[in-house]
């Protein structure tokens, strides 16, 4: 094939894509026009059948359920499969020398943490972990949920990691306890959904009592638990991955080594 | 201006910030500097996932696009990075 004859290829390729494409938009409903019937009974019904504020949550964790239960364990099979990986290949290493991790971590020649650098790091893991833990508790009032309140527990790890203190992080963060946690988590979840089995009510049904009033940290029955365990899921999904990748970074004599020059490309 | 065209504004602006970040995503070479500027674009993103009203999708794509993807990327660069 020519060159030309693949651009004549390509222009017929692009020139059908641009056609399907402007066609398909002048099928779009106009901006912010939503017509479909789901989201208005949802904001009406939401908040008697749930008790909670938070709708995003209550669809999240209550009326698509079975779709977040799925989503949880993508992250789980995801953490778990690196882990097994990664772990493997650390394994090979320790035979081949006599080093622990720690002591390579000592020894490995950086450049020290700058003070400001260490400070702020440190300054901020208190209330970011504050914020995460609070995000992931209170789903039913707030617009978030376990999700980005795990993640966000986990970066204040990743803080005390950046504020050069390595050994801290590894110590925070046992990675038994954390297999365990993240276990617990996912499979935490799975049983609220099955405990509503073993009831008779359909997978993942909210059978708690649904707590005071709309707005009450207490209101919303199993979308407060639910998000909850997600957010303990998440938290050490996340830490095991970048601990995991950290460790390998430290270990495998990769990049900081030597104290080397950022190449280009 | 009413608070409808403010939002209006506002969000025309966050698409084409958005749009700009993405060239510049996709136009940088060298690889630190891309994580860098994928960060910055994630950030973008999630400015403009809260001027379109979706504050959960915002934290999600704060946390995982302006933090967590960019660390890992970093931390895979700085690994395979050959010692010179």
């Amino acid at each position: 094939m020519t060159p030309k004859l693949r651009l004549w290829l390509f222009a017929i390729g692009a020139a059908g894509l641009v056609a399907c494409y402007l066609w398909a938009f002048g099928g779009l409903p106009g901006f912010g026009n939503y017509p479909g019937p789901y989201g208005p009974e949802i904001l009406k019904d939401a908040i008697p059948q749930t008790n909670a504020t938070g709708i995003v949550s209550a669809v999240n964790f209550d009326y698509r359920g079975f779709d977040t239960v799925g989503e949880e364990f993508i992250l789980f099979t995801a953490a778990a499969g690196m882990s097994v990986v990664l772990r493997r290949l650390r394994g090979e290493r320790q035979q081949e020398q006599d080093h622990s991790p720690a002591d390579e971590v000592m020894h490995r020649n950086v450049a020290p943490t700058s003070s400001a650098l260490r400070v702020a790091a440190l300054v901020l893991v208190g209330p970011t972990a504050l914020i995460g833990w609070w995000l992931a508790t209170h789903a039913q009032t707030n617009p978030s949920g376990g999700f980005q309140g795990g993640v966000i527990l986990a970066s204040a790890f990743m803080l005390v990691y950046l504020s050069g203190e390595s050994i801290a992080f590894r110590r925070l963060s046992p990675v038994d306890l954390l297999d365990v946690a993240e276990a617990m988590g996912a499979g935490g979840f799975a049983a609220v959904g099955l405990a509503a089995v073993a009831q008779g009510l359909p997978f993942l049904y909210n059978y708690l009592p649904l707590g005071g009033s709309p707005g009450a940290v207490s209101s919303s029955g199993t979308i407060a638990l639910i998000s909850f365990l997600v957010g303990i899921e998440v938290a050490a999904a996340f830490i095991l991955i970048t601990g995991e990748l950290l460790e390998q970074t430290l270990l495998r004599g990769g990049g900081r080594g030597g104290r080397q020059k950022e190449g280009s490309g | 201006m009413t608070p409808h065209a403010v939002m209006q504004v506002l969000q025309v602006v966050a698409l084409v910030l958005v749009a700009a970040g993405a060239t510049v995503v996709v136009r940088t070479r060298q690889r630190v500097r891309l994580v860098i500027a994928l960060s910055a674009y994630g950030m973008l993103l999630a400015i403009l996932f809260f001027v379109f009203q979706a504050p959960d999708v915002t934290l999600s794509e704060l946390t995982v696009g302006a933090i967590a993807l960019p660390l890992i990327l970093l931390l895979a660069i700085s690994k395979v990075r050959k010692p010179e």
